[in-house]
């Protein structure tokens, strides 16, 4: 059966089984190769897009399941590759094998949007589900809080400017 | 002697089978041709739309969305199978040749044009209590709906459950028949909400357990009941959700379909949600609201609030991060927790919290198995928000774990018991 959704704002359509896990039309159908497998059951977060903005684990979710959705894969999270989260992890060399890095950085985004300013509580809480075999959570946490400062500071400016905008 | 008794009991049999069957029988009314959608104003179709949103009667009335209201959704019950009709103005096979005095006995006394007694899985038993107005209105709306000539399944009751002459004798034990009335103790606002969760609404159709004979049993009004394998969940006192159902919760939920401090709809609940009600007002939801805040004898809005914070955070101080003791633990903190964790004083709707969701303070795990297994399709619950399931990704045994934990830390109920083995049962 075919299944339209939007992928990194195009809308696209894969033709195969409604069963088939979203991970294996992103990566076979659709040859956006950025989304990694990991485990297939949902359990250490290499797969992580987002459906209409919230992070989901793409190994367990069925094509059919996002019909209709909005998927943001790492490929389209900034058309230049430039988020806040992106140039943290090149700033502070957070990556050593970096197959799991891809996911890490899709949680991360959707985390940011729940927890701008995150507590480390709050990061080991929601990055939990996504595994490090290198062990690199120590940099994985410091490019979260790099990041979040940045998009703090974006805010801040943007508010300073509407601010200024409205006063004049 | 012994012939005079017999006699005398066979002719107290046969009067007691006539007054019966006076009592039972009930005239045809006479066809008409469909009134056409012109029949009716605009304003009246509209206000009708609204109602038959309150009453969600596509839900029960629809198999294919292509085809609404034209019936054939099998409505299993411990009689047999029962198959909705066709409601569409289908002179044939749908509801086309029914006069409003056809349908206003149908509403109101369960008796079909032709004369039949109606089963009460149509409820009737509430759409009774409608106002004189609301029957117009909705009789508007069905009549000016697109005609489909589907005829449904044929229903597969048990003997002696598909005798419809016998539902006279049930409709004698637990059919009262009349129209709604006010509490006059009670402001315009609850008693609009009372008039529609009791009416159109039909709440305790699924809210309240049914007696042997599956009528309502008005002795557990309100505590909560299994329907078509979820759990309706207990809407008086005895929910026992950390929050309650204060007003704020309660219009949240049935407007968007979840709440910051209960979760969101699946099932049955989020075709109500996302079917029905919305076509009603606001000012209908927000009565509905005041009704059910005052029948769950919900707290103060800053009391539900410091209650749901309190059981995150006791929820959360259970938790080991450091050790990762129990299966159902490490599965928590890997599958469940990025999405699930919540601020304590802050939880968010699109995080339902664990602590505060109505599934796991239910006495049954049913919805919460179902969950885990099948997921949160976009359509249910908040639009845009999804779960993926974990049927394919857990066992049974690790998705009883997990169950067990969350019941164990996350609320101070009994355990559930058999978990694995209910889990199974809920496998496709």
């Amino acid at each position: 059966m075919a299944t339209e959704f939007e992928l990194n704002g195009q809308p696209v359509t894969v033709d195969i089984e409604n069963d088939t896990p979203l991970l294996w039309a992103l990566r076979d159908d659709l040859d956006l190769t950025g989304t990694k497998y990991g485990c297939g059951i949902g359990m250490c977060g290499a797969c992580t897009v987002l459906v209409n903005g919230r992070a989901i684990r793409s190994c367990i979710t069925p094509v059919e399941a996002v019909s209709g959705a909005s998927i943001t894969t790492i490929e389209g999270l900034h058309p230049d590759g430039q988020h806040p989260l992106q140039k943290a992890w090149v700033e502070t060399q957070t990556p050593q094998c970096g197959y799991c890095q891809s996911g890490q950085i899709m949680q991360a985004a959707a985390m940011l949007k729940d927890f701008p300013e995150p507590t480390d509580a709050q990061i080991n809480q929601a990055m939990g589900g996504n595994l490090c075999r290198c062990m690199a959570y120590v940099r994985i946490r410091e490019a979260i809080k790099l990041a979040a400062q940045e998009m703090k500071e974006a805010r801040s400016t943007k508010e300073q400017e509407t601010g200024a905008a409205t006063n004049e | 002697m012994f012939k005079k008794i017999f006699g005398a009991v066979v002719a107290l049999g046969i009067l007691a089978l006539a007054i019966f069957l006076l009592i039972a029988w009930e005239s045809s009314i006479n066809p008409i041709s469909p009134p056409g959608p012109d029949a009716f104003s605009k304003e009246q179709i509209k206000r009708g739309e609204v109602l038959a949103g309150l009453g969600n009667c596509e839900t029960c009335h629809t198999t294919d969305p292509a085809k609404p209201l034209a019936g054939g959704r099998a409505m299993p019950t411990p009689f047999g199978t029962l198959y909705s009709t066709n409601i569409t103005p289908d002179p044939d096979k749908g509801i086309g040749q029914w006069s409003e005095e056809a349908f206003s006995r149908a509403m109101r006394e369960g008796v079909s044009r032709s004369g039949s007694h109606l089963f009460p899985a149509f409820p009737y038993t509430h759409f009774t209590k409608l106002s004189d107005d609301d029957i117009s209105d909705l009789y508007a709306y069905v009549m000016s709906r697109q005609a489909i000539a589907a005829e449904p399944p044929e229903n597969t009751l048990e003997f002696p459950y598909n005798i419809r002459l016998l539902l006279a004798g049930w409709k004698l034990l637990f059919f009262d028949e009349g129209r709604f009335e006010p509490d006059a103790d009670k402001g315009d606002v609850w008693n609009r909400g009372a008039y529609i969760a009791e009416g159109a609404g039909h709440c305790s159709a699924c809210h309240t357990p049914r007696n042997a004979l599956g009528a309502e049993d008005s002795g557990k009004a309100w505590e909560g009941a299994i329907i078509n394998n979820w759990y309706a969940p207990a809407l008086n006192a005895n929910n026992r959700t950390p929050a309650g159902w204060t007003e704020k919760e309660a219009y949240e939920y049935l407007r968007h379909g979840g709440s910051p401090f209960h979760g969101v709809a699946v099932g049955s609940m989020s075709d109500v949600v996302h079917d029905g009600l919305k076509y009603a007002p606001d000012s209908d939801l927000r009565a509905l609201a005041v009704w059910l805040s005052d029948l769950a004898q919900a707290p103060g809005e800053q009391q539900a609030h410091d209650s749901s914070a309190t059981a995150i955070r006791t929820a959360q101080q259970l938790q080991n991060p450091s050790t990762m003791m129990g299966e159902g633990e490490r599965l928590f903190a890997h599958a469940c927790a990025a999405c699930h964790y919540n601020e304590p004083n802050n939880p968010n709707t699109l995080r339902p919290d664990m602590a505060l969701n109505s599934a796991i303070s239910a006495p049954t795990p049913v919805n919460l198995i179902r969950v885990t297994l099948n997921g949160v399709s976009l359509k249910e619950g908040i639009p845009e928000a999804m779960m993926p399931g974990f049927g394919q990704a857990l066992s049974d045994r690790q998705i009883a774990s997990l169950l067990a934990y969350l019941r164990s830390t996350h609320t101070d109920l009994p355990a559930w018991t058999d978990l694995e083995q209910q889990v199974r049962n809920q496998r496709p």
